[in-house]
């Protein structure tokens, strides 16, 4: 074995297919590849909320015409790292009546499950934990599973309020499950594939041009299933204390925080991957297929000095960490919903247009291919185009329905003084509360 | 011994102790994780058979919707802290003989079918056959020929559970 062959491999990202191709195939060394790459995919995703929670709140401040941390380290690099050990010297107190196997291993669940979902992502062409040809479907199985932990926490702390919280946390997370999976069935569709990989290298041009809607309402499910603004109703961070997670102190409850940043980051990661072309960089390659150069073949050994896969990562880091700061963006500029908007924006709203989008997506594409519009050279322009349309017509019917509603109760509260319309809001919450609670 | 009979074997202990488990703990939140554990010993089975599409369905069906729904409706309706009902009801003696004849009928049909001889033999995993059987689901389920009836019917089915449902939540005005 040659070192300098190796540190070559390894840092081309491909120090597996090296040692592979020069011992051949072996299980166990398999079983230490397998090892090492999940080890290192959950220390970067475990260091990097370290920089991710430092970060938003740098965004936030600065949104806020406010300074931020700023006192450790250069310019305040170094306060998650003080936050972590605070954390971590603090007591964690058990209440007393608590169901102590469910207290403790909810924390420790919750973890879990925002890493194992990044088993799927692909980093860059080759780089990924496995590529499953379920990939998009082992997301949604997993985090739907993951909302068993809130129960786990909120039942196990023996506090009514928790329990109340963990029941507000997976009402939100069950409703909004549906629309982020019939939206995400617009790209798999799209693809013929559900894993993640080839949704990828199917992008000709980014899905996010394609079906922008299904996208947008992805990324609103998104924000909703990692609880963050404007749906953080069930922790409303900066004005009550946590809801679930109530009686939890130390790292278990900084376990919580590192899951909900961890996902927020995944789901980045996913949006970048489904719908902005992931490691690939589908609108430039195709501009730059017309010209002398050709396209930027990242999968390529031979091309771009054999680096074609840290560049990859490197445009891939750019489009999670871009979806991120819109994340934290949105944070910094919307208000919070109330619950019955929370699921009156969920049920009425995305659930039926997300339904739409699919529908007409399937059939059309269907007719596209049938009538072979969508084959030859110029198929794929086609096919966008034709998606394209039929998405923008979709959201112009939908905003003249969302109109025309909102002049009907314009109308009708036209009588009532402005004074009065607190009143009426809180004649809305009680049409909505469910039967028999007042 | 391959290491998939020593997984399996993990994966089969880890079922059955939770279904025992479910069946002989007295309170019922206990009892419905350990239900839920017993459901995702089963997606291990899934997994170890290659069917990844089989383990994900279970996951978010079983222990994504259905045990979060029986979580819901027993915090609903128990008493959870005060669980004084005893374990089991007069009924536990037909039901262990129904359990034991129904087993042992699975066990003699797998006999029967596939012999006592090649459980040692590895079916065929290659990749054309695993990435087809999801392909191929999906085509059966929507094929005249073959699945598309009881597809449609299991729809229209729940549809009309979801509506009934809606109906008798439905307050009266």
């Amino acid at each position: 074995m040659d070192i300098l062959e190796l540190l070559k491999a390894t840092v081309q990202f491909r120090v597996f297919d090296y040692l592979r191709e020069l011992y051949g195939p072996n299980l166990y060394m398999e079983a230490a590849f397998d090892l090492v790459g999940i080890l290192t995919v959950s220390t970067f995703c475990l260091l990097i909320v370290l920089f991710l929670i430092l970060w938003e709140r740098w965004v936030i401040a600065r949104i806020q015409d406010r300074i931020g941390p700023n006192r450790v380290g250069k310019w305040g690099m170094l306060q998650t790292v003080a936050d972590v050990g605070k954390l971590l010297t603090k007591e964690v107190i058990i209440p007393r009546g608590a169901d102590k196997p469910a207290y403790i291993v909810a924390p420790l669940l919750i973890v879990m499950a925002s890493l194992v979902v990044w088993a799927v992502l692909p980093f860059a062409p080759g780089v990924i934990g496995t590529d499953l040809n379920i990939g998009v479907f082992y997301f949604l199985a997993v985090s739907s599973a993951s909302v068993v932990c809130l129960l786990l926490a909120g039942w196990g702390s023996n506090n009514k309020y928790a329990l109340l919280g963990a029941f507000r946390a997976v009402a939100q997370l069950v409703s909004y499950e549906v629309p982020m999976v019939i939206s995400l069935v617009v790209p798999i569709l799209l693809a013929r594939s559900m894993s993640t990989q080839s949704i990828v290298e199917a992008q000709v041009y980014p899905f996010f041009a394609v079906v922008p809607l299904s996208a947008i309402i992805f990324f609103i499910s998104a924000l909703a299933e990692t609880g963050r603004t404007p749906f953080d109703l069930l922790e409303a961070e900066s004005e009550i204390v946590a809801g679930f997670h109530v009686e939890y102190t130390g790292m278990l409850f900084g376990m919580f925080f590192l899951a909900e940043f961890i996902s927020t980051l995944f789901m980045s990661g996913l949006f970048a991957t489904v719908y902005l072309g992931g490691w690939n960089l589908p609108l430039i390659n195709l501009l730059l297929s017309f010209t002398e150069i050709g396209p930027i073949e990242f999968a390529n050994p031979d091309a771009l000095f054999g680096l074609g896969r840290p560049l990859a990562l490197l445009v891939f880091f750019a489009k999670m960490f871009g979806t991120y700061f819109v994340f934290i963006w949105i944070r910094g500029t919307l208000p919070r919903v109330r619950v019955d908007q929370m699921l009156d924006l969920n049920w009425k709203f995305l659930v039926p247009l997300s339904l739409v989008v699919l529908l007409v997506v399937a059939i059309l594409d269907k007719i596209l291919f049938s009538t072979g519009l969508a084959t030859g050279p110029t198929g794929d322009l086609i096919r966008t185009l034709a998606h394209l349309v039929s998405n923008i017509v979709i959201f112009m019917g939908t905003m003249e329905i969302v109109r025309r509603y909102a002049r009907r109760r314009r109308a009708e509260n036209a009588s009532v003084p402005v004074g009065v319309s607190a009143a009426v809001e809180q004649e809305d919450m009680k049409s909505w509360q469910p039967a028999g609670t007042d | 011994m391959y290491i998939e009979q020593f997984v399996f074997f993990i994966l089969a202990l880890i079922t059955l102790l939770s279904g025992w488990f479910v069946v002989t703990d007295r309170n019922l939140f206990h009892a419905a994780l350990a239900m839920m554990l017993t459901f995702l010993g089963v997606a291990g089975l899934y997994v170890l058979l290659d069917s990844g599409f089989l383990a994900a369905t279970q996951l978010l069906v079983y222990i994504g919707a259905i045990s979060i729904l029986i979580i819901f409706a027993i915090m609903m309706t128990r008493r959870l802290m005060k669980t004084t009902e005893p374990a089991y009801n007069s009924m536990w003696q037909g039901a262990l003989l129904i359990s034991v004849f129904s087993g042992a009928g699975l066990v003699y049909v797998i006999v029967q079918v596939f012999g006592m001889s090649n459980y040692l033999q590895k079916p065929d995993t290659s990749d054309a056959v695993l990435n087809g059987t999801v392909v191929t689901l999906g085509e059966w389920l929507v094929s005249a020929d073959h699945l598309v009836i009881p597809f449609e019917v299991a729809s229209v089915l729940l549809l009309a559970a979801l509506i009934g449902s809606i109906v008798i939540a439905r307050a009266e005005k």
